[in-house]
């Protein structure tokens, strides 16, 4: 059942919310639209940090940093480094062959598959039906103790998954290295 | 929420502004009084005592020139880039803790915007946003020399910032929290983190250099090589702006290493002096004790200004990348093993 907020009686947590919501919907559809490339970036930027702030409105103040500081602070400039350093034109844009934009649209099919799966099991947790009291999930404390005891597997294979990627990153930029 | 709590904040988090812009606009004074001493000159004294009014004569100058804007398509960018710089270099100081708590109108008032639980990441998160009002800045200036300084820029902050928080960790192993706020109060009475910490102090030292493109780090406007560095196009209050950020930024470093690693507002003697003469004056000696440490830091900035000559730019990254990085990971490893040395002579059985 989806209620229609009242707005004239809406509270401030209600309003952010949909002032929010707004800056994330525009800035994400105009980081698709916008055709400079810079302009995008930015536009993906201005998205990530108002998704940080909907990560505060639900409480999760570690989750909104670690956002912050992983998605703005380090992916979003070292895109802007590449847009900054690489002519990006329209006259030197490689054409992309069609088995590349039919990989595009399978991706986006089993992403919308992961986040049909996600929002069912969420559903469960959104009704109210789970039992969160007297967890602080503010805390940090709470948190790391949750990762490394009931989330220990997860965690560690995410972290070997980084791993694995920090190697790799470091294997290629040498392989360039020894070719020239 | 009650209103005298909004008032209260309000009024923290606008005293908090005018003393960060007034030591930002000091430290200016400062730099140019400490360069001269370290240069056996003079140094401004001509508008009030000792060049006192320097600063804001400096300031109406600025307001006073022309405004020039570049032939670039970016206006807006353009225009937004010191403002990002400056709200960025202001936004740091919301964690701070600037003392204990006064006693007036009978009610406890805490010398700090908010305790958030995780002080350090708000911190770290802010600092790397920082790194945005350049990069656009010089981007947007449509000019080669901004370009490249923009980009050295960032990309020593980035490098630094891995190095800068790894420093940290071996600290919050120890401390076991990230509220800035408990953390003061774990180093009352000269427990100072300096003295369990000394490598990650060293480190974080080097790290708060290069974040805030301070010499001998400055290599993002260099002039030498790129006239101005990122704001080689700007005029007027926007140049000012960046000038004033970074002086903002230096402050706000200044505060967190001095309540990080040497024991924010506490001294030597504060739980007698707050038994024998009262609460109140305890903090307020405590905030003034905070000032002195940080002055000592921003002198410090500005003695390693003028002694030290510039980094080339393949040495920074050497330094930051291979050496910085290394050692506060070999720190971390030290810190565990000490904490956990009880269990480590346990299972050996010695």
């Amino acid at each position: 059942m989806i209620q229609i907020p009242d707005i004239a009686n809406a509270t401030p947590i209600q309003i952010l919310f949909c002032v929010l919501s707004v800056i994330t919907l525009a800035t994400a559809f105009l980081t698709i639209y916008s055709k400079k490339p810079m302009h995008n970036a930015i536009y993906l930027v201005i998205c990530f940090t108002s998704i940080s702030g909907h990560y505060l409105l639900l409480n999760a103040q570690f989750l909104a940093l670690v956002n912050l500081i992983v998605y703005i602070g380090a992916i979003m400039i070292l895109m802007l480094f590449t847009i900054m350093l690489m002519n990006l034109n329209k006259e030197n844009e490689v054409h992309k062959p069609r088995i590349t934009r039919l990989g595009a649209i399978v991706v986006f099919c089993l992403m919308c598959l992961v986040l049909i799966a996600m929002f069912m099991n969420s559903k469960p947790i959104a009704d109210g039906s789970y039992d969160v009291t007297g967890e602080d999930y503010q805390s940090i404390q709470v948190l790391g103790k949750l990762l490394l005891n009931e989330y220990m597997v997860p965690f560690e294979f995410a972290s070997v998954l980084l791993l694995v990627a920090m190697i790799g990153a470091v294997l290629l930029s040498k392989k360039e290295k020894i070719e020239k | 929420m009650d209103s005298t709590f909004i008032i209260e904040k309000s009024v923290v988090i606008l005293v908090v502004f005018g003393v960060t812009m007034l030591m930002a606009m000091y430290s200016t004074w400062a730099e140019r009084k400490v360069a001269a001493y370290l240069q056996d000159r003079v140094g401004p004294n001509r508008a009030g005592w000792g060049g006192l009014f320097q600063p804001l004569a400096d300031g109406l100058k600025l307001f006073a020139k022309e405004e020039f804007a570049p032939n670039t398509p970016n206006q807006f960018l353009f225009r937004v880039g010191p403002g990002i710089a400056m709200a960025t270099a202001l936004m740091t100081s919301a964690v701070i803790p600037w003392g204990d708590r006064l006693h007036l109108f009978g009610r406890d008032i805490l010398l700090q915007a908010t305790d958030i639980n995780v002080g350090i990441l708000y911190i770290f998160g802010i600092v790397s946003v920082g790194v945005y009002g350049i990069m656009i800045g010089g981007w947007a200036s449509n000019n080669k020399f901004s370009l490249i300084g923009a980009i050295r820029a960032a990309s020593q902050m980035v490098s630094y910032e891995v190095a800068m928080g790894l420093s940290i960790v071996a600290l919050l192993m120890m401390t076991g929290t990230l509220s800035l706020k408990e953390i003061s109060e774990q180093q009352a009475g000269m427990n100072w983190n300096v003295f369990y910490q000394p490598i990650s102090f060293l480190i974080f030292l080097i790290c708060a250099f290069a974040e805030t493109n301070r010499t001998p780090f400055d290599l993002a406007e260099c002039e030498t090589e790129l006239i101005g560095g990122y704001h080689t196009e700007y005029s007027s209050m926007r140049m000012g702006f960046y000038l004033f950020a970074e002086y903002a930024n230096m402050f706000i470093s200044s505060t967190i290493l001095a309540v990080l690693f040497f024991g924010g507002y506490n001294y030597p003697g504060m739980s007698w002096v707050a038994e024998n003469w009262g609460v109140n004056l305890a903090n307020i000696i405590g905030i003034g004790a905070l000032f002195v440490k940080l002055c000592g830091f921003i002198f410090f900035y500005m003695w390693v200004r003028w002694t030290i000559p510039r980094f080339r730019y393949d040495q920074l990254m050497h330094l930051g990348w291979r050496i910085l990085i290394p050692l506060s990971i070999i720190n971390i490893m030290i810190t565990g093993v000490v904490i956990l040395r009880g269990e480590i002579f346990a299972y050996l059985g010695w």
